[in-house]
């Protein structure tokens, strides 16, 4: 059998099934908050408040949609496929959830005698684990098109089979620099390798190039024409209601904090602050936390000021000019280190 | 200016099944002889075409049209624009009211340009009354059409930037349109549907702080047009996304019997207000915008250079508003002062009969254009010497500029087609009526 998780694998078996709890845990009641952030900022953005009604601030607009939502008769037209229309938003959501698991939110700690790593598992193939859970993710998007039975449904999963494929090859393409730069593929590796100077520096075109590529891969404006509300109306998902719906929403909240999360673990530094000055180990989580929310802000702000692109445009920029220059960067980092 | 009727979108059914049967059971056969062949004729492609309906309810057809795509992946080889949704039957509502009350339904046609309805039926009656408006109410209605325009302009572009993805613009362009209903609500009392144009003149003259508060707005508005360019123009994903696509030649145009915006952006310079002056639009320095090329860039340009001349000429007619009442003197048209009703037993008579009866409008034919946000808003009035209008009929822009869709997002991308349709901004309630 191949070990999977052999790096830094320590702990007590009772403390993975602790960390999944607590990592599901927390990001399920952050996730709620950040449509409200979302929404608030959004409303920012557009001269209007947001969301501001139900709770203090609005903050409990989240459960009022939730339970909404989850009340909602299960609908599916009839001329979609049962079984498929079903699982389809499982995936999406598991894929997603199951991406969490490699995030380093802090260092190794002492906790009740033992020592804690602050990440669900610290995998030695770290970037392709998340790859392999976004290529995997791509079939709830596919199959909930395809299964939904309607034309809008399927010209948004044939969208987003082309857009995800062609941008996952540059977004891998990019993060091949920084690990080639670090030497290693574990994540907590490669934030101990930024002690000396985090990776946006000397890697900037490969943080550039994947921060781009990452608004494609999370079908996020300027790149959501799997969704394009104005053409598609609401593209893979347009005939999901309810918890499906949900499911899918949800999954894409995740899938951002997880391209955050990677961005700030391959090119911020993760829980690293500049100086390295010697802080309590539990402060860790939220640096990470912070550095995630700017490029969370940085998504919002550019759905709220960027128009879509066209179909044609959206390929030709990956395939035409993303591509080349990943290729570039990874040649270019390929000879400086070796 | 004769009322292309028998050139609809949709003649192409009743052209291909013959004359249109009455049998309602009838109507899915006719309606999928326009729509459901996967093939479209002449086409000699083998390909499989995929054919989908956009509408009548959907977040782009900007209200409910309905527009059956022939798609070849995401390319659009065929189009129909299927209309109808919203038949109000307001023309035939207008037969049966007196001249005044048909200035309230007449509004609700195209719900985004209700001065110019209104200017344009008025404008039809006074015409065959032989009435002369009085000189401030003329201004006092250019100020009020213009600030439609800007109005009307403002939901285009918020909705349109809407369609090709950019949320922001439409908060923005409506926190504008909110000042301008301010400003119509302070001078009628309605935001929307505000009967303020009258036969003879307006409803009342303009209140105190009024003029002051659209000179505010029109020194304003010229910035806030400048930021919408910022925002918009310079953006290399919006320029990818509108120049070069969708073009459609003056000479297609002029065939099909485009008018305005759509027609002034491929370079024919074909303004009503400038070439035949209807209330006073000759007294005012107003340049016509033209585009070029006539792509869905030329007609963004347009209708924003639009915002410009028209704030101008709306700082114009304020600045340059003529003492004297903002209706006409005729008792026989207009009511008399609420005063009056009390001294003068004449008065009374003419209160009484303007109310109860309405002015009969001499026997005839009048046909009045006026340049409406989107194009020629002709208003077509029959009278036979009673105080109802015999037939009513608006030659709506939307109508006829629906036309061009087919020949402008042929062989485009369906994100074209969206943004081709909301570069034509259709107002559907006009082009049902």
């Amino acid at each position: 059998m191949i070990q999977f998780a052999d790096v830094n694998y320590f702990e007590p078996w009772w403390a993975q099934i602790v960390k999944a709890l607590v990592i599901f845990g927390i990001v399920f009641a952050v996730l709620p908050m950040l449509t409200v952030y979302e929404r608030k900022l959004l409303g920012r953005f557009q001269g209007r408040y947001g969301p501001n009604r139900v709770g203090p601030f609005g903050l409990l607009q989240p459960l009022a949609e939730i339970v909404k939502f989850a009340v909602k008769e299960p609908f599916r037209p009839t001329t979609s496929i049962g079984f498929l229309f079903r699982v389809a938003p499982a995936i999406a959501i598991l894929t997603a959830v199951a991406a969490l698991a490699i995030i380093p939110w802090g260092n190794v700690q002492h906790i009740f005698g033992t020592r804690f790593g602050l990440y669900g598992i610290d995998v030695s193939v770290g970037p392709l684990y998340v790859f392999a859970m976004a290529g995997i993710s791509f079939y709830g998007i596919m199959l909930g098109g395809w299964a939904s039975g309607s034309k809008y449904s399927f010209l948004g999963s044939m969208r987003a089979a082309a857009q995800l494929i062609s941008y996952e090859v540059s977004q891998g393409l990019a993060l091949v620099g920084v690990v080639i730069t670090s030497q290693t593929l574990s994540l907590t590796g490669i934030i101990h390798a930024q002690r000396g100077m985090w990776y946006i520096v000397p890697q900037l075109l490969g943080f550039l190039i994947f921060m781009v590529a990452s608004f494609a891969e999370t079908n996020r404006a300027p790149f959501d024409l799997v969704e394009a509300d104005a053409e598609l109306v609401g593209g893979y998902f347009t005939e999901y209601g309810g918890t499906g719906f949900v499911a899918y929403l949800f999954a894409e909240y995740v899938n951002m904090i997880v391209v955050s999360a990677i961005a700030t673990t391959m090119f911020l530094g993760g829980w690293l602050i500049p100086g390295n000055p010697s802080i309590p180990g539990w402060i860790d989580p939220f640096i990470v936390a912070a550095k995630m929310m700017i490029f969370i802000t940085l998504f919002i702000w550019i759905r709220a000021t960027l128009p879509r692109l066209r179909y044609d445009q959206l390929m030709s920029f990956g395939w035409k000019i993303l591509l080349p220059l990943a290729t570039v960067n990874l040649l270019v980092t390929a000879i400086v280190v070796a | 200016m004769s009322t292309p009727t028998g050139t609809t979108g949709t003649t192409g059914t009743t052209a291909t099944t013959g004359p249109a049967a009455l049998d309602p059971a009838d109507y899915r056969r006719r309606e999928e002889s326009v729509t459901m062949s996967a093939e479209p004729a002449g086409m000699g492609e083998t390909r499989e075409l995929l054919t989908l309906n956009f509408g009548p309810h959907h977040p782009a057809t900007h209200g409910v049209l309905r527009l059956i795509a022939t798609l070849e992946g995401e390319v659009v080889r065929d189009i129909k624009p299927i209309i109808g949704y919203v038949h109000t039957g307001i023309e035939k509502t207008a037969e049966e009211k007196s001249y005044w009350k048909v200035i309230p339904v007449i509004e609700r046609m195209d719900y985004l340009s209700y001065y110019f309805n209104a200017m344009a039926f008025c404008g039809a009656v006074e015409t065959l009354l032989e009435l002369e408006v009085p000189p401030r109410a003329q201004y006092l209605r250019v100020i009020h059409l213009e600030l439609n325009r800007i109005m009307s302009h403002l939901v285009w572009l918020g909705t349109s930037a809407l369609d090709l993805g950019a949320m922001s613009m439409f908060w923005y362009c409506f926190r504008e349109r909110e000042t301008i209903l301010d400003l119509f609500e302070m001078s009628s009392g309605q935001r929307m549907h505000t009967r303020y144009i009258q036969v003879g003149g307006v409803f009342e003259d303009i209140p105190v702080g009024f003029a002051h508060k659209v000179q505010k707005f029109v020194d304003e508005m010229p910035r806030r047009a400048d930021q919408y360019a910022d925002l918009l123009a310079k953006n290399e994903i919006l320029l990818q996304r509108l120049s070069g696509t969708c073009p459609v030649d003056k000479e297609t145009l002029l065939g099909l019997g485009v008018t305005g915006p759509l027609l002034r952006a491929a370079g024919v310079p074909w303004d009503l207000r400038k070439a035949a002056p209807y209330s006073s639009y000759d007294h005012f320095d107003f340049k016509v915008p033209i585009g070029t090329e006539g792509d869905n860039y030329d007609r963004f340009r347009v209708r924003h250079a639009e915002f410009y001349e028209s704030s101008k000429i709306v700082e114009q007619a304020l600045g340059g508003l003529p003492e004297g009442p903002y209706i006409t003197p005729d008792r026989k048209v207009a009511l008399p002062p609420r005063h009056e009703l009390a001294t003068s037993m004449e008065a009374l008579i003419h209160h009484f009969k303007l109310v109860t009866e309405g002015f009969r409008v001499p026997a005839g034919e009048a046909y009045y254009p006026i340049e409406s946000p989107r194009g020629e808003l002709g208003c077509f009035v029959r009278s036979d010497g009673s105080s109802k209008p015999a037939r009513v009929h608006m030659r709506d822009p939307s109508f006829i500029n629906l036309q061009s869709t087919a020949p402008m997002v042929k062989n485009a991308y369906i994100a074209d087609l969206i943004a081709s349709l909301a570069m034509i901004d259709p107002i559907l309630g006009g082009v049902d009526r």
